[in-house]
Parts: structure tokens; sequence; C-alpha cells
């Protein structure tokens, strides 16, 4: 009985491994091929001409992720420090729900949403104040577009996270600092917020994660031409994307495997990421 | 007076922060829900799309998620809860069992278009003559992989909660170990253990690239597990992203978000009633 139990629970970490392993084994023989450094720091993609460089991929994921940290990382950590300690327990018991229904949202919908709304609503900006902007980015397809949904999707991660750590704080220490006569705000900032610094951080870390990782909806709104970004109005095309558009039609052989190339690319970058967030985390947790 | 005046302010933020979070979701279901709802009658319901998805309904779609989803969980809520008895009843904390947990937490972070690059290179492709290549059974086991932390989480946080005396009243009858956990613990710890179910069905249900990988995305309806089919989830993006029929799509997205949030009342409902039960 022990046995079978234990070879059901060792099945999660040898399908890691074996991710990691397929994804390698399918992937390599292309990067061998082209060469490592050409591969990560190539600036063509173009597999008619046998180009595979995926700088523009990785250019794109990072920007999309790192403005979708700029609007939801302030939001979302509000959010939460609101929901620990100032929302009242009415407005707590409808917020919190609905943090996990914003979870659940499947990320077509996001996509649906953002092509449908957003991607409009930015168009229609630009028309009117950035007339002079190049045509061809006046789409509303745009890093903007993709990340006004990103900071959305990340935002139950962050605000879940930080919100957990935030209850962890002992009473006391608030209490003390409100009996010495600071005020609430006063005690969160200089008394709470130091407290759950490594709480905080992994949250993010934990939603750029998430970002860098979700493929529909950013290819619903990222508009995945492959070129560089110059502004935040410039489509893009994610390393997850690139995957995703390319192998419905990707011929066997040096195509499919540099899709796999791209994979390992985004698996050993979320691997990084999310082995930091927790080792962050748990130093925070055992601190205490 | 300064401090009063930061004090305002920062509250004021907090809460047009945690206002505006609601607003968000409020506007997203109800954009999805408005532009989608004149379009679901019974005959989008049942009938077959025409014209690649332009015209008709989503019947194929229906079903292929109902399938593929029964499928998945079959699969994978067995191994996840006998990998949440493992680490809670058996285990003792040692390295394979810290190993184990980092896996878990590993395996949830992996996104999901990795899990389709896995699932096409290893069930569609080398294990074709099983699986039948792109397929439901493709589809389900690589969503098996994803959803087995889920399960293992929250059966493992179930368990856990189940009162202490239970155990040792068993144990105190002369039922052994394996019969306390088999015939009073996993009862007791079972609507904590649906809940995490439910939540995997939520994340079966919503994913998409995954799926799109090792699914197959056949419109037409699956007869047996070794066919591709498609999900409501991919239905939609084939809709709007390849065919470009808007209407179409906001249908079934608003089928698709209807659902969700059945299933997630459904949770809610599990645990009010667990929790009152239990005090």
């Amino acid at each position: 009985m022990r046995k079978i139990l234990f070879m059901c629970a060792a099945l999660s970490i040898a399908a890691v491994i074996m991710i990691g392993l397929f994804v390698f084994v399918e992937g390599y023989p292309l990067m061998q091929k082209v060469g490592f450094f050409n591969f990560i720091f190539g600036k063509v993609w173009s597999p008619s001409e046998g180009l595979y460089g995926i700088l523009p991929m990785i250019a794109g994921t990072f920007s999309i992720t790192l403005w979708a940290l700029i609007m939801g990382v302030p939001l979302s950590v509000f959010t939460a420090i609101f929901l620990a300690e100032y929302a009242p327990k009415k407005l707590e018991k409808l917020i919190n729900p609905a943090i996990e229904l914003l979870a659940g949202i499947p990320s077509v919908i996001y996509g649906l949403f953002g092509m449908t709304m957003v991607v409009p609503m930015i168009r229609e900006i630009q028309k009117a104040y950035f007339g002079n902007v190049a045509s061809q980015m006046q789409s509303g397809y745009s890093i903007l577009a993709a990340s006004i949904i990103l900071s959305i999707m990340i935002s139950p991660t962050i605000i879940s996270v930080t919100r957990d750590s935030l209850k962890s704080v002992n009473r006391e220490l608030k209490e003390g600092s409100l009996a010495l006569g600071a005020t609430q705000w006063q005690t969160t900032w200089h008394i709470v917020l130091p407290e759950v610094k490594s709480g905080i951080i992994a949250a993010i870390v934990l939603g750029m994660g998430r970002a860098i990782g979700e493929t529909m909806a950013v290819i619903m709104v990222a508009g995945n031409t492959v070129r560089f970004p110059e502004s935040i109005f410039s489509p893009v095309r994610s390393l997850t994307g690139n995957i995703a558009i390319e192998m419905a039609y990707a011929a066997a052989g040096d195509h499919t495997q540099a899709l796999f190339g791209t994979g390992i690319v985004l698996f050993a970058l979320i691997m990084a990421i999310n082995a930091f967030a927790l080792r962050i985390y748990g130093k925070g947790v055992k601190a205490k | 007076m300064k401090s009063k005046t930061t004090e305002t302010l920062m509250k004021g933020m907090l809460w047009i922060s945690g206002i505006l979070t609601l607003t968000i979701l409020m506007t997203i279901l109800v954009y999805i829900i408005s532009r989608g709802i004149n379009k679901i009658n019974i005959e989008f319901l049942i009938q077959n799309p025409r014209r690649m998805g332009m015209e008709g309904g989503i019947y194929p779609a229906i079903v292929g998620t109902f399938y593929f989803t029964v499928t998945t969980i079959l699969l994978a809520a067995p191994l996840g809860i006998a990998t949440a008895v493992y680490l809670t009843e058996y285990a003792k904390e040692n390295y394979w069992v810290s190993a184990i947990r980092f896996g878990n937490d590993m395996l949830s972070a992996v996104p999901s278009i990795v899990f389709g690059l896995f699932g096409l290179a290893l069930f569609v492709v080398k294990l074709k003559p099983i699986t039948g290549g792109w397929s439901i059974l493709s589809g389900s086991l690589t969503g098996m992989l994803m959803i087995l932390p889920t399960i293992i989480r929250t059966s493992e946080e179930a368990i856990k909660a189940v009162p202490k005396e239970y155990r040792e009243a068993s144990l105190a009858l002369g039922a052994t170990n394996d019969q306390t956990i088999a015939r009073v613990i996993i009862p007791a710890a079972m609507p904590g253990i649906i809940t995490g179910v439910i939540l995997a069905i939520g994340r079966v249900i919503g994913e998409t690239a995954a799926f799109l990988l090792t699914l197959g995305g056949s419109i037409l309806i699956p007869s047996s597990i070794f066919e591709p089919a498609r999900t409501l989830a991919m239905h939609i993006y084939l809709t709007a992203m390849e065919v470009g029929a808007l209407d179409m799509a906001f249908g079934a997205a608003a089928v698709l978000i209807i659902t969700i949030l059945i299933l997630n009342l459904a949770t809610h409902g599990i645990l009010k009633k667990f929790s009152r039960a239990s005090s």
C-alpha cells in the first residue's frame, strides 16, 4: 500500500523532469545546429530561410511582462493591503471571492475581452492623440494591450500571496505601534510592510512567472509580428505565442525543433523564476 | 497635520484599489455575458457548427468539453488523492518528501504551452499507437499533469483538517492504520477533496494552449477517447482568431463563463455546508 502511494506521489517530480527532458531532447538538435548563441541572440526569425533567432520574441516577452508588472503590481499590492488591514468585513467577503473568480476566468475570455474592448480603445486613443505614429503601429494590437490584460490576469496571484503574508504578521506588533500613537498607515508602512518584504517580492516574482508563461490572452491582443519593439504601441510576439502560432503549420524537422527550442528557453526561465520565488518565500516563512 | 494628510490620502488610495479590482471583474463578466447572452438559445446549444463555425451551434464543443473533462478527472483525481494520502499519512519529513513537494510546486508553475509541447512530443507522437495521436486521451494525459498539483494541495489540506479525535477513536476501536485512513479519514475529508476536484475541473475547462497542441481541435463530435475533439475554450479561440466570427465566439464565451460561475458557486456551497457541519 505504502509503495503504491509513494509511486503516485513520485509522479509529480517525475513529470517535471520528464517535461524538461522531452522538450530538451526535441529542441536541442536545432540549437546545436544553429549554435546556442545564435539561437538566443539571433535577430532574425525566418523559418523559410532557415534562420532561427528568438531575440525579438525574448524582447517581446520581457517588454510585455515589464509593463504588466508596472501596471499590475501597485494595484495588486494596494488591494492586498486594503484586504488585510483596512477593508470592512463585509467588503472583504465580497472582494475575496471576486479575486478567486478573477483567477478562474479562462485566458481565452481575457483574450476576447482584450481584442474587442482594450484593442479598439487603444486604436482610438492613438488616432486621436498620436496621429504621427507609423501606420502599422496603429492597429491597437500592441505591447500596451497585452500588458493591460496581463496586469489583470496576474493580480489574483500577487494579491493572494501578499494578503496571506500580511495576515501572518503578529498582532502584538501592530498593536504596539498603534499604542505608541502611530496612525494606521504609519503602522502599515513602517512596521507591517518591512516584516513582509520577502512575501511581497515572492508574490511579484510569481506574478512575473505567470505573465511570461501566459499564451492565449497574449496572442489574441499582441499582434504577433516578429520585430523588435520600438514603442509601447508596437505589435510584438511573445515566446509562448511563437510556439502556439507556428506549431499548427510547422513542418517536421528544423522548424518544429526550433519551436521546441523556444520551449526550452521558456521552461528554463520559468523554473529559475519560480525556484527563486520559492526560496525567498521559504526564507521569509522560516525567519518567523 | 502631515501624518494626518498622508493617512487620508493613503486610505483613499487603498479604497480605490480595492474597489477597482472589484470593478474590473464586474466589467469583464458583464461585458462578455451581455454580448453573448442573446446568442444563446436551444439551437445554439444543440446544433452543429456550419461553415467552420460562422453559423450554427456549439454542440460538438460542449460534448468535447464534457468527455475531455471527465476523462482528465478520472485520470487525475485518484492519483492526486493517493499522493495527498501518502504525503499526509505515510511519509516522514525527509529528503524525498521535500523533493515531491518541490516537484509539485514546480509542476504548478510550468506554463500551459510547455505542457502542450511535452504532450505533443510524448503522447501525440511517441505513443501514437496507444493514444491515437491527437485525441481526447492525449489531451487528458497532458491535462492530468496540469491539474495534479491543485488536487494534491487541496486534498492534503482537507485530510489535515480532519479532527485528531476521529483517528484516535478509530484506532482505539481496534482498526488498523490502513482501515482508519480508508474508512474514517478519507470520508471525513471528502467535501474538501471534492472542492479541489471542482477547482481542477474549472482549470481543465479554461485552459487552451496545452490542448491546442494535443487535443486536435476537430469540429466533429468525438465517438471515443482515441479521437480528436475541441473544448469550448478552444472553440472560442478558433472562431475568434481563425474564422473571425466574433458573435459566435461571444456566444460560446458566455456559455463558458456561466459554467465557470456555476462551478465557483458550487465550491463555495460545499465549503459552507462542510464548515457548518463540522462546527
